[in-house]
């Protein structure tokens, strides 16, 4: 049992820092946001300049070949600057299918792109109808002599109006929650066919609406089979949810740090305001809530790489559900406990709570993995 | 970083299953698991087989029968020992007062009470809290005038655990009324059965009586057992108090209660199916499981750190620990109850042989109330979670 980084972990912590403490402060952050697209390509530059783009994928495709431990510290390292760059779609998302892709030579031709900074990517698994529901899927692709044609409608794409290539989840055969029959696809989002709609989301990032009206795909396009594509989606969900876990620690640790800060230098009544016991039993309990969200992060990282996949989800879940839980209650305090100033959009700390209301609604929120991790029985064997 | 432990440790712990559950006997055990009162010969039977096996005071120095265990081992230790239902070695020995014997009173001292401590042959009670002293504890009354080799003490102490089993107390006097109130308290070992105590029962909300209120009227104590130096009874009892503090999550205690609640609402049926398929129930258990599973790994990452901090040095953000921790107990109780249901209603008197009725209900319904109202108390003792607020606030926070 360890709790400590290795030398190089804590090289990339510093690095992935410095870099954001030079570079990613509140007002930069502001100005990224105004480009193009809701971020900065001068900022994705910089990330792939750093390695970072490259972190979990193998070292034949050009990357580093590092595992959970180092994109839990990039993600929360984010998460404090709350970054606006695709690093979750393409990264972790893409990064996830694409080391598992069917093809090889689909795999030689994009990963080197995807660490050099040249390509982004989306997911494409929701619809008006699944909620978090990952099975739930009416997007058809019919097979077309060598090829597919993809047909349907995805919504809610994370940077799905950046992306060059889309990750999209198709129903092959079976009904429509059929966990069985379910393929994965990588389709240009350039291609004839495919029609997005773009648009901000409450936490200052962008999504998209996304129709596939009869798109033609190659066999190479397909990246899981409709046998193994359950299981690749779970656990593209499930590598996504530890890193949302980190990059949530991040938000809330920022949240806990800036209230104690603020307790500490506004006067009221002639003195700080942290000098009053309800008000410190307030920033104790957000205090709490931090190291309980972080210490399931941590168990989420750790736990990712599980091959039993109802071990695997189980940690994901309870995760999830302590994070959702958390940055709820730290949110709600910090804007609380600073008053009239939290209500403000000149003011950081309301960006981090909307960043972490909507991290809790990604891949399911804490009462949807409660009800998940019941339904498997709990954590502790009767 | 990672969650695997080395062979070395996953072999102690396996031990430590081994003898926890085939050592300790059953029926003590069972207690435990029942919620049901233990008496002084269970309390000194577990105890003393454990001290037997070297296994009753592991964190105490090696000369006084001290493991050197790391602490994971320690933490394996205490996590099987919960989980096994057993009885901790009675802990106003082990964990308070003799690691104050080992760290500050004279040899004559260690020599005599140490071993004695060890193996329960004293059994000792704590004389801390005061009608007017308890979570401001220094503000203590309790007198100690030094007359002809004698202190003699005057006063009142409260709250005293077991002090009906008890041999000896050690108590916190005042011997200086005229100093800040830190500063005139000295730390007393004192035999129960000195002419001028009596102690006076007091029944806790669940009907039992672990509680007592404890009179000193002219009780003539040698100064020979006063531990350490005069006056200087405050840093002993922050030292106590210091003590032991991952132990207090008592993680495994609510691992095992998980698991009873999962087995009894697995017998207990709502309708026509257990209660345990009932969604509203299980999503409130996976709730506390989530939670209790965070705090587990919250005491890991302090049991993991505690390599890197001095001896001695408790980190203050232990309290996390007791605060989540007794939140976690108490959260365990109350669905307890909820698997009763109504059986909870009936309420029976408990003796030292067992209940004075037939049960009325399912067996296991009895202590459900019962331990519920009792474990109210976790939050309070040990430094009652607000005041864990404060250490914590002005600890890490800085506030």
């Amino acid at each position: 049992m360890d709790f400590e980084f290795t030398e190089e972990q804590r090289l990339l912590k510093e690095t992935v820092d410095r870099f954001t403490a030079a570079e990613y402060d509140f007002e930069q952050r502001n100005q990224y946001a105004k480009e193009r697209g809701g971020w900065s390509p001068a900022v994705w530059r910089r990330f792939a300049e750093l390695g970072l783009l490259g972190l979990p994928f193998s070292e034949s495709h050009g990357g580093f070949g590092r595992g959970p431990v180092e994109l839990m510290i990039v993600m929360e390292a984010f998460g404090r600057a709350l970054v606006l760059e695709p690093y979750f779609s393409t990264i972790v998302l893409g990064g996830s299918a694409l080391r598992r892709a069917l093809s090889p030579d689909l795999q030689a031709a994009l990963i080197p792109q995807v660490v050099a900074g040249e390509m982004i990517l989306g997911f494409a698994w929701m619809e008006r109808q699944s909620r978090y529901n990952h099975a739930d899927v009416k997007t058809t692709a019919k097979k077309d002599g060598a090829g597919w044609r993809l047909s349907g409608e995805k919504t809610l794409v994370l940077h799905g109006d950046s992306a060059d290539k889309l990750i999209v989840t198709a129903r092959v055969s079976g009904a429509q929650r059929d966990r069985k029959g379910i393929g994965v696809f990588l389709v240009d989002a350039k291609a004839e066919g495919v029609e997005r709609r773009g648009y901000p989301t409450q936490d200052g990032l962008r999504a998209a609406e996304i129709a596939f009206n009869n798109v033609r795909l190659e066999d190479i396009d397909l990246i899981a089979a409709p046998e193994q594509g359950d299981a690749f989606v779970e656990r593209m969900i499930d590598e996504a949810m530890a890193a949302l876990c980190a990059e949530a620690v991040g938000v809330m640790s920022v949240m806990q740090e800036t209230t104690v800060e603020y307790l500490k230098t506004r006067q009221q009544f002639g003195r700080p305001i942290g000098q009053f016991q309800a008000l410190q039993h307030r920033a104790v309990d957000m205090l709490i809530a931090l190291e309980q969200a972080r210490s399931m992060a941590m168990f989420a990282t750790m736990m990712v790489e599980e091959e039993n996949a109802t071990e695997r989800r189980r940690a994901m879940c309870a995760a999830k559900a302590q994070i959702g839980r958390s940055g709820r209650k730290i949110g709600e305090e910090a804007i609380q406990l600073h008053g009239g100033i939290g209500m403000t959009m000149e003011y950081k700390v309301g960006h981090y709570f909307k960043r972490m209301t909507m991290l809790d609604r990604q891949f399911g929120d804490a009462e949807f993995h409660i009800a998940a991790l019941a339904d498997m029985g709990g954590l502790i064997s009767a | 970083m990672d969650l695997t432990f080395t062979p070395e440790e996953l072999a102690f712990r396996e031990k430590a299953r081994q003898f926890f559950r085939t050592e300790i006997p059953q029926a003590i055990r069972d207690k435990v698991a029942e919620g049901r009162h233990l008496s002084r010969e269970d309390i000194v039977t577990a105890h003393r087989i454990m001290n037997a096996h070297g296994w009753a005071v592991p964190h105490w120095p090696r000369e006084w029968g001290g493991q050197d265990w790391s602490p994971v081992q320690i933490y394996f230790y205490q996590d099987e020992m919960q989980q096994a239902c057993v009885p901790p070695p009675l802990p106003f020995n082990v964990n308070m007062v003799g690691p104050v014997i080992a760290a500050f009173g004279n040899e004559a001292q260690k020599n005599y009470f140490l071993p004695k401590i060890a193996n329960i042959d004293i059994w000792f009670c704590q004389g801390f809290s005061e009608p007017g002293a308890g979570s401001d504890l220094a503000s203590l009354r309790t007198s100690a005038k030094r007359v002809n080799g004698y202190y003699v003490v005057n006063g009142q102490k409260t709250w005293t655990t077991l002090a009906q089993y008890a041999d000896w107390i050690f108590c916190l006097v005042r011997t200086d009324p005229s100093a800040k109130k830190q500063e005139g308290i000295s730390f007393l070992l004192i035999d129960m059965k000195t002419p001028g105590i009596t102690v006076r029962p007091i029944q806790t909300i669940d009907g039992g009586r672990e509680i007592n209120e404890v009179f000193f009227d002219e009780v003539k104590v040698p100064v020979e057992n006063l531990v350490g130096e005069e006056n200087k009874g405050w840093d002993y009892a922050k030292f106590l108090l210091s003590n032991e503090r991952t132990g207090i999550a008592r993680v495994g205690i609510s691992k095992e209660r998980i698991r009873r609640i999962k087995q009894l609402a697995a017998v207990e049926r709502v309708g026509d199916s257990p209660l345990i398929e009932d969604r509203r129930f299980r999503e409130k258990l996976a709730a506390v499981e989530i939670e209790l599973k965070a705090l587990e790994m919250t005491q890991l990452r302090i049991v993991a750190a505690e390599r890197n901090r001095p001896k001695g040095k408790p980190d203050p953000a232990s309290s996390i620990l007791k605060i989540k921790g007794s939140e976690i107990q108490q959260a365990t109780t109350e669905l307890l109850m909820d698997v009763v249901g109504p059986y909870v209603l009936p309420y029976r008197e408990e003796r030292e042989d067992g209940w004075n009725e037939p049960p009325i209900g399912p067996d296991y319904a009895a202590a459900a109330a019962p331990t519920y109202f009792n474990w109210r108390k976790i939050s309070i003792y040990g430094g009652s979670n607000e005041i864990q607020r404060n250490i914590l606030a002005k600890a890490i926070l800085g506030l």
